[in-house]
């Protein structure tokens, strides 16, 4: 993977090329930030800053293709990335071809889906390199016609001399741009002048997606493919000890049933290469049906796994799991013991402990959510062939980059000769950035020396793991005899990581301020899961700080404001995360588009929300009302400032989207274990929102401003949980501490 | 031997009549449009018509079509241009676009048999559906506007 130091500064070159069979080629190589600010701890992630690279390829015959260089798991960036090129190289969208990268990790970069990264760090490369494009065609064109470059103008791919009238296609002037010199400091486009970005245009793989075409992992297809898939233990902290596969082996179409190790004892493991078992219990068929089928014919003996250890990294990190079989009762038992233990301190502005001992009044509130599984709609799978000399992997991930090492050193061949293809992916919000479904594809090939798919079914997905962590915290404000904020206090803990992020808001804007944290070991894996740890604290904090609005007697919205002024005007301490007028200015928006004091609005319950993640700003209303004793949420109004929006409306989709995946996950979501055992294993015991649980109405609204865009596929999610919370306190008196929602309404209800 | 009908065309095929009809399409015919997401018709992502009513195909053993006519994303229209195909292209319903073939086949049997239905109809006929990116309130403008091109007889 090329990776660079961070004490290189922002630089980046391109270099341009003669295309075989006539026309151009510009490439472009970029250091950017990666900026991964929602990082799960614990895992040694790669340095801040990458090349990247990625091409323009302009042909005599006019085609011009744009590679996107990063996996699409529906944010859509096979439509945006190609857009901003377009934008500067003043194309016709229309005709613009759109190819999908393979995976090469030295032309390429980091091609990482993740973080709500792809458009933050794309946005400068892909602008200059388009800009460079089409002042080196603009060169070709006023060498050619003999006229000064300054008269040459361009609109949606053709150039202009208006003088002479003469034009031509940027096809035409393509090979003998190919030899012009990369021009330095192209001037960019004033962002007010967009034609492309900025306007809605349509997912470039619409049609294909509507009319069934073999565009996913699980569709990936090869003459004498086999089928593989794997028994894992039922309970996590259990391991295979034995079995008997000669009924299975009886079965038609079954050509193998074996056990295959993961990781060899002492295996270095990268930050993403999450194991949850380690010995494999593998049936390899013809088809799907037929594995399934002769998998219920397996005689399997398990036992407990006991204490293991991975090592992580080239730091060779060493990391205890335990083995004894959890439940869902026990850990929450855990947490409670380890809430009361002393934590590890993560930030401490003021005095603290002196203010809330003088306090007039202390609010404390304790919250908890379970382990979310991803639920992904197309279930992990991975195509490999793997021979003696080379592998062919191919498929649905997140971070072919993040993969290429580990398939390097578990197949013993250099990274050159592993070819990583990747596919749309049927969903992903950060389960497939965990590799391990990619590597046990890999080494079953190996194996049994075939190409194979190796298929998850949904029961296999969600069971495995990578989870989000099950997590717990507890607030406390104090008050003085005024009624004012004079101390906060956040103390959080979780399976096994805290979701503590000791610099965000409210840090900055109260004069005491701690921030904690603890963590308890676990063997039940866990991942990022769109806007890691914000998906819990815009729940926990924001449910808070509408009960600490309501004993200040002040609104809501009016309260954070308010906390968000004090933040700008005279900051407390320091690093504080956010930009407090961006923060504020996504409440206003909300507060004045929903009509938040409009008298018409009283027939629902509303609840506000708002969050900081990914360097984006979201806020929501939502309008909550209970029909047969069941909460639905009827309307949403949603603000936004994500900076510059590309696509308008597919950021709107997928604000929507978030919206809605925040309804489902706060009211509904939720994995339990009883020793070691995941009680849900698919849909009909996992509830998912459906079409008639998601809101009526949700009314997206952006900041409009001019700034470089942040991430977006994350930011709207989190603060959609608090909302809910606060509604459900607005419609039934009683306050929400624990995920799902809908189990406490129903205990109440009963109550 | 079995023989299916599928999209209008025949098929001989050599399965264990248990087998059910997605794997066949997906492992056997090559139609892979039709996708897998549960196995035990909870998500509706796999859903086909058997003659002309919406099926879970993971749960339909191949043995009970015989005679009977399946019809599958694929065989919806030639060119992608049935009435609700064009809704979804039109309000760019998909983000992932997993899930997308088994809400448009469940929904092509709502707007044939309702010609104009109502919000409520449409949550009830596609709350066996799941999308788990939550398009769910693209899908139903899309399904009212398809019914609405549907109603004017465009093709």
């Amino acid at each position: 993977m090329t990776h660079q130091k961070t004490s290189i500064n922002r630089r980046s070159f391109l270099k341009s090329s003669a295309l075989a069979g006539g026309g151009l080629m510009i490439s472009f190589s970029a250091l950017a930030k990666f900026d991964l600010d929602d990082k799960v701890s614990g895992l040694d992630l790669p340095d801040q800053w990458y090349e990247l690279t990625g091409y323009i390829k302009i042909t005599p015959d006019n085609v011009i293709k744009i590679l996107n260089p990063n996996p699409e798991f529906g944010q859509n960036v096979m439509t945006s990335l190609p857009m901003i090129v377009t934008e500067e190289l003043d194309a016709d969208w229309k005709k613009v071809e759109v190819e999908m990268g393979p995976h090469d990790s030295v032309k390429l970069g980091p091609q990482f889906t993740g973080g709500s990264n792809s458009v933050r760090m794309y946005w400068k490369p892909l602008r200059e390199a388009g800009a460079a494009a089409r002042n080196m065609l603009m060169q070709a064109a006023a060498q050619t016609w003999n006229v000064p470059v300054e008269e040459i103008t361009t609109k949606a791919g053709m150039l202009y001399h208006e003088k002479s009238g003469k034009s031509g296609t940027y096809g035409s002037f393509a090979s003998k741009a190919s030899e012009i010199p990369i021009p330095k400091g192209v001037k960019l486009k004033d962002v007010r002048n967009f034609n492309v970005v900025r306007r809605s245009q349509k997912n470039v793989e619409g049609l294909k997606i509507i009319t069934g075409k073999p565009l996913f992992g699980l569709d990936y297809k090869v003459e004498g493919m086999l089928i593989a898939m794997i028994e894992h233990p039922p309970a996590f902290g259990l391991k295979l000890k034995s079995f008997d596969a000669s009924e299975a082996l009886k079965m038609p179409g079954i050509k193998d049933v074996f056990s295959q190790k993961l990781y060899e004892d002492g295996f270095e493991q990268g930050g993403f290469d999450t194991r949850t078992f380690n010995d494999l219990l593998v049936v390899v068929g013809n088809t799907t049906w037929e594995v399934m089928k002769a998998r219920k014919k397996l005689k399997v003996q398990w036992e407990s796994a006991g204490e293991t250890k991975n090592i992580i990294g080239a730091q060779k990190r060493e990391v205890i799991i335990p083995g004894e079989l959890e439940s869902t009762s026990t850990q929450l038992a855990k947490m409670k013991e380890y809430a009361s233990k002393p934590a590890q301190q993560l930030r401490k502005d003021g005095d603290p402990e002196t203010a809330f001992k003088n306090a007039a009044k202390v609010i404390e509130r304790t919250y908890t959510a379970p382990f979310l599984a991803h639920n992904c709609m197309e279930p992990m799978n991975f195509f490999a062939h793997v021979t003696d000399e080379k592998a062919l992997v191919a498929g649905n991930l997140q971070a072919p980059g993040w993969s290429e090492p580990t398939l390097a050193k578990l197949l013993n061949l250099p990274a050159d000769k592993i070819e990583i293809q990747m596919t749309r992916m049927g969903g992903g919000f950060g389960n497939r950035a965990y590799g391990h479904y990619i590597y046990e594809a890999a080494l079953i090939s190996k194996k049994i020396k075939a190409p194979v798919k190796l298929v998850y079914s949904r029961e296999d997905d969600m069971t495995y793991g990578i989870y989000r962590p099950m997590y717990t915290a507890t607030y406390r404000a104090a008050l003085d005899a005024n009624k004012n904020l004079i101390a906060f206090h956040v103390k959080g803990g979780g399976i096994p990581e805290h979701p503590i992020h000791a610099n965000r808001f409210p840090a900055g804007a109260v004069d005491n301020y701690l921030a904690e944290g603890w963590q308890i070991p676990s063997n039940i894996t866990i991942g990022a899961f769109r806007a890691p740890r914000s998906n819990f604290n815009a729940a926990a904090e924001q449910s808070f700080l509408d009960e600490v609005a309501e004993a200040m007697g002040k609104d809501p919205i009016d309260l954070r404001l308010e906390l968000l002024k004090r933040a700008k005007e005279n900051p407390v301490g320091k690093p504080n995360d956010y930009d407090a007028d961006r923060y504020a200015g996504v409440l206003k928006l909300v507060k004045e588009k929903s009509g938040w004091n409009n008298a018409e609005n009283k027939k629902y319950s509303r609840g506000v929300a708002a969050y900081f993640c990914h360097n984006s700003y979201a806020a929501h209303v939502v309008d909550l009302v209970m029909r047969d004793g069941q909460p639905y949420v009827e309307r949403v109004t949603s603000a936004v400032d994500c900076g510059i929006v590309i696509n308008p409306d597919a950021a709107i989709n997928m604000i929507e989207g978030a919206v809605v995946d925040g309804i489902g996950n706060a009211l509904y979501g939720g994995l339990t274990h009883k020793d070691g055992v995941a009680e849900q294993n698919n849909f009909h015991r996992y509830r998912m929102i459906r079409m008639h649980e998601a809101p009526k109405k949700i009314d997206v609204h952006f900041v409009q401003n001019d700034l470089d865009p942040t991430g977006l596929g994350e930011p709207p999610f989190p603060p959609v949980f608090g909302a809910v919370a606060n509604a459900l306190y607005k419609k039934t008196g009683n306050r929400f501490y624990e995920q799902p929602y809908i189990l406490q309404l129903n205990k109440t209800s009963r109550a | 031997m079995i023989t299916l009908n599928v999209n209008n065309k025949n098929y001989n095929v050599d399965v264990d009549p248990e087998t059910p009809l997605l794997w066949v399409l997906r492992d056997t015919l090559g139609l892979a449009g039709t996708k897998y997401g549960c196995g035990i018709a909870q998500c509706g992502a796999c859903t086909v018509h058997v003659n002309g009513q919406a099926a879970r195909s993971c749960v339909t053993r191949v043995s009970s079509l015989a005679g009977k006519k399946v019809v599958t994303i694929e065989g919806l229209s030639e060119k992608g241009e049935h009435p609700l195909q064009k809704a979804w292209i039109e309000l760019d319903v998909p983000q992932c676009g997993y899930c997308q073939g088994g809400q448009i086949m469940s929904a092509a049997v709502l707007i044939r048999e309702n010609k104009n239905p109502t919000e409520k109809d449409i949550d009830n006929a596609m709350a066996g559906n799941i999308c788990r990116c939550g398009t769910y309130l693209r899908i139903r403008k899309a399904i009212q506007l398809a019914a609405e091109i549907q109603r004017k007889g465009v093709k």
